[in-house]
C-alpha cells in the first residue's frame, strides 16, 4: 500500500518585486503558484520543466529554505502522524530537517572551500547529538565508502576533488542524518556524461539500501524517464501534468509536455522524431498570461484557453492515474 | 571526400600546446578532419578533451600562453587555399577572414555580448569592417538579420541592450552576428548548452535552415550525443586531445568501434527506452592533462585494455569514411557485419 510522506496543498511562493526610491512593492514573481502534490514513501518523483518554471523554488519551499507565502506542506511520519511544516516555529522545524534533506545543483559552490570535508559534514551530526568526534568520523567515513570514495578523503579540502566527487560529497552530506526524503536539485546537471551515469547509478543503489524517497528536480527528461516512478511537469509555477513516467512518454496529454519531449535530442538514429518548435520564450512569472499560462506558445490553443485557467484534472491512461491541466483533453474525467 | 572542391576547411595533424607553470599541456595533439560545404561536422567529447581549443585554434583566438605547434589548417577561399596557421594572429589577413569567412558562436550568450553596447551596434561592427555598406544599409541589414532569426519587432529590438534580451534571444542575436557576412564556415561552440530544450530546438531549426539556404559548413561542438544524432552529417569523437573515432553520423552512432564512443553512448539514458534500460558509467575520470597515461589515452578507463595499449594506436581507415584510433577495432567492427 502506498503511503504518503509529504502532502502539498495549494503551495504558493511569491517573491515581491521592489522598485523606486522607497523600494515599494510593485508586483510579485509568482514562482510557485498553487501546487498540490503527494509524494509517496519509497518513490522517485521527478519534477521537470524549463528554467524559471519554479521547480527549484518548490523544492526549497518544501524544506522551508524559502518561506512559502501560502499553502500547506504536511509531513506524515511512519506512524501516520501528520505535521504541518509551514506554520512551525524555526526551532520546532529542526527534527524535520533531519528527515528532509537536499542535494544542491552546483557541487562547486555548495561546499565551503575553507573547511575540510569532515569540517563541513560534521556540523549537522554535532547538532543532532553525536557528541564524540570518533563517532562522527566513523559515520562520515562509512558514508564516504558507501559512495565509492576513500575514508581518508574527509581530511581534504573541496578544491582537491573533481566535480563528480564533490557531488558525491554533497550526497554524503544529505545522507549523514539518515533522512527519509532527499530533494535532488539538478544533482547531475553540472556533470559530464560519464560522471553523470556514475552518480545516477549511485543514487539508485542508495535508494534501495536505505529505503529513501527522492524528489528529483531536473530539466533533463531523459534522466527522469530512467530514474523516476512518477513525473510532474511544471510550467510557470504550476503543475501541468503528473503521471507515471512511462505514461508521460507513451500517452502524453498536455501539449507542453509533448513539445518538451519532442525537443529533446535523442542519441539514437532510429528514434528521430519531428521536433515541435515552440515559439517565443517562457513568459515572465511576474505577469503571467491570462487564461492557460501556456496558451501564447501552444500550437493547439483555442478561444477558451485565452480566458479560462484550466485546473488539474484526473484522467486514466493504461489504468494509471494521470493528472493534466488542459481544456483540450478528450478523455473522460475521473472524480 | 576526394572531391577537393567540396571541402571548406581541412585540418591536418594539428597540435596546440599550452605552457603554464613551466609545464606543457598538449591540449590538441594531432587532430585531422575535413569540413564539407553544406554539411555539419559534430565534434563530441567530455569537458577538457580539447574540442573548444580546436575551435579557438581555427579562429586564431588562442590565449597568450598557448601556440600552434605543428600542423596545417587549410581554408579554401574562393579558389585560393589559405594556410590559417601561418597567418599572423592579429594581422590584416587573419582579421579579414575572422568574422567574415569563418564566424563563431560562443557557448555562453550571457557573457559573449558586451552589455554596454546595443545589440544592433554589435552586429553592425562586423558589417562595418567586412563590407562596403553605408550606415543606413548596415542598419537595414541588421534589422533583416534579426528578423531572419525570428526576433519579434526587430526595428525596436535592434536598439536595445543585451540585458533586455532573454537567453534564447541573445543566442539568436549571436547567430545573427555570426551570419552577418554570410560566412563559409560557422563554428558553434556548445551553442545551446546554457539554454532550455525548447529554445534549443528553435536554435537547431535555425541552424538547419542556414545550412540548407547558404550552403554554410558548420562545425558544431557539443558533449551531447543526442544533439549529434539530430544534427550531424559527420562526427568526430575527441578524447584527451585526439580524435579517437570519426566518420559519418551513421558510422559512428550505429557502428561505434572505439571503446570510448561505445561507452559514451551507453552512459546516457535515452528517451523512450523506459526504465529498464541499462546505463553504464565509464569507470574512473579523465586523466590529469599534465600526467597523461602513456600510449592510448583511454586505456586506463577501457574494459578491453591489454599490453598493446601502451603504444599509441595509429588511425586506421575502416572504410572510406570511418576511421578509428584503437588497436582492437577489428574485434568490435566484426560484430556489425
Amino acid at each position: 500500500m502506498k503511503k504518503e510522506i509529504l502532502k502539498l496543498r495549494g503551495l504558493k511562493v511569491h517573491f515581491p518585486v521592489q522598485a523606486g526610491v522607497f523600494n515599494r512593492v510593485v508586483g510579485h514573481v509568482l514562482a510557485v503558484d498553487g501546487v498540490d502534490l503527494d509524494i509517496f514513501r519509497g518513490e522517485v518523483l521527478g519534477l521537470a520543466g524549463e528554467s524559471g518554471c519554479g521547480k527549484t523554488t518548490l523544492g526549497k519551499a518544501i524544506l522551508r529554505l524559502v518561506e512559502p507565502t501560502d499553502g500547506e506542506v504536511k509531513y506524515i511520519s511512519q506512524d501516520d502522524d501528520e505535521t504541518e511544516l509551514t506554520s512551525l516555529e524555526k526551532k520546532d522545524m529542526d527534527p524535520f530537517r533531519k528527515k528532509l534533506q537536499i542535494v544542491f545543483q552546483d557541487p562547486h559552490s555548495s561546499l565551503n572551500p575553507s573547511f575540510t570535508i569532515f569540517g563541513s559534514l560534521q556540523d549537522p551530526l554535532k547538532k543532532f547529538g553525536i557528541k564524540s568526534k570518533e563517532e562522527r568520523r566513523k559515520i562520515i567515513g562509512d558514508l564516504l565508502e558507501a559512495v565509492n570514495m576513500r575514508r581518508e578523503y574527509m581530511d581534504r579540502y573541496p578544491h582537491e576533488f573533481s566535480g563528480g566527487q564533490r557531488q558525491r560529497i554533497g550526497i554524503v552530506r544529505a545522507l549523514c542524518l539518515e533522512p527519509e526524503l532527499i530533494v535532488c536539485d539538478e544533482a547531475v546537471s553540472a556533470l559530464d556524461v560519464s560522471i553523470q551515469a556514475q552518480v545516477l547509478k549511485l543514487l539508485m543503489q542508495l535508494k534501495k539500501e536505505k529505503n529513501l524517497t527522492y524528489l528529483f528536480i531536473t530539466h533533463d527528461l531523459s534522466v527522469t524517464e530512467y530514474l523516476c516512478d512518477r513525473i510532474a511537469v511544471m510550467y510557470l509555477g504550476r503543475i501541468v501534468e503528473l503521471c507515471d513516467s512511462e505514461d508521460l512518454y507513451n500517452n502524453t496529454l498536455h501539449p507542453y509536455s509533448e513539445a518538451l519531449i519532442s525537443a529533446i535530442p535523442v542519441a539514437d538514429l532510429d528514434k528521430q522524431t519531428k521536433r515541435i518548435v515552440l515559439e517565443g520564450d517562457v513568459p515572465s512569472p511576474v505577469n503571467p498570461p491570462k487564461g492557460c499560462p501556456f496558451h501564447p506558445r501552444c500550437p493547439k490553443a483555442t478561444d477558451i484557453c485565452k480566458t479560462e485557467v484550466p485546473t488539474l484534472k484526473k484522467y486514466s491512461t493504461n489504468g494509471n492515474e494521470h493528472y493534466a491541466s488542459c481544456h483540450l483533453i478528450d478523455l473522460p474525467e475521473i472524480s | 571526400m576526394e572531391d577537393k572542391n567540396n571541402i571548406a576547411l581541412s585540418v591536418r595533424d594539428l597540435k596546440t600546446f599550452f605552457y603554464t607553470n613551466n609545464r606543457c599541456n598538449k591540449a590538441v595533439n594531432g587532430v585531422s578532419f575535413d569540413v564539407e560545404k553544406g554539411k555539419t561536422l559534430c565534434i563530441v567529447g567530455e569537458s577538457g578533451c580539447g574540442k573548444s581549443v580546436t575551435a579557438a585554434t581555427i579562429m586564431q583566438l588562442l590565449p597568450t600562453l598557448s601556440r600552434i605547434e605543428e600542423g596545417e589548417i587549410k581554408f579554401q577561399k574562393d579558389d585560393k587555399i589559405i594556410n590559417i596557421e601561418k597567418l599572423e594572429k592579429n594581422g590584416k589577413e587573419m582579421r579579414e577572414i575572422r568574422g567574415s569567412d569563418i564566424a563563431m558562436i560562443f557557448q555562453d550568450p550571457m557573457t559573449a555580448l558586451n552589455p554596454v553596447y546595443t545589440v544592433g551596434f554589435q552586429i553592425s561592427e562586423n558589417l562595418k569592417y567586412h563590407t562596403n555598406l553605408n550606415k543606413k544599409e548596415i542598419r537595414e541589414k541588421c534589422i533583416s538579420l534579426l528578423n531572419d532569426m525570428g526576433i519579434p519587432l526587430p526595428e525596436k529590438r535592434v536598439d536595445e541592450y543585451p540585458h533586455s534580451y532573454s537567453g534564447g534571444m541573445r543566442q539568436r542575436a549571436m547567430i545573427a552576428m555570426a551570419m552577418a557576412c554570410n560566412p563559409k564556415i560557422l563554428i558553434a561552440d556548445e551553442p545551446t548548452t546554457a539554454l532550455d530544450v525548447t529554445i534549443q530546438a528553435q536554435i537547431f531549426e535555425l541552424m538547419d535552415k542556414l545550412k540548407k539556404e547558404n550552403d554554410t559548413a558548420i562545425i558544431l561542438i557539443t558533449h551531447d550525443m543526442g544533439v549529434v544524432a539530430e544534427l550531424a552529417d559527420n562526427v568526430a569523437v575527441m578524447y584527451m586531445g585526439n580524435i579517437v573515432e570519426a566518420g559519418t553520423a551513421d558510422d559512428v552512432l550505429r557502428r561505434p568501434t572505439h571503446p570510448y564512443t561505445k561507452a559514451l553512448l551507453e552512459s546516457v539514458p535515452v528517451l523512450g527506452r523506459g526504465k529498464n534500460q541499462d546505463i553504464n558509467p565509464i569507470k574512473g575520470s579523465t586523466p590529469d592533462p599534465y600526467n597523461r597515461p602513456i600510449g592510448c589515452q583511454f586505456a586506463p578507463r577501457c574494459n578491453w585494455q591489454t599490453e598493446s595499449c601502451d603504444v599509441m594506436p595509429e588511425i586506421t581507415q575502416i572504410n572510406e569514411t570511418h576511421q578509428v584510433r584503437c588497436h582492437k577495432y577489428e574485434q568490435f567492427f566484426e560484430k556489425y557485419k
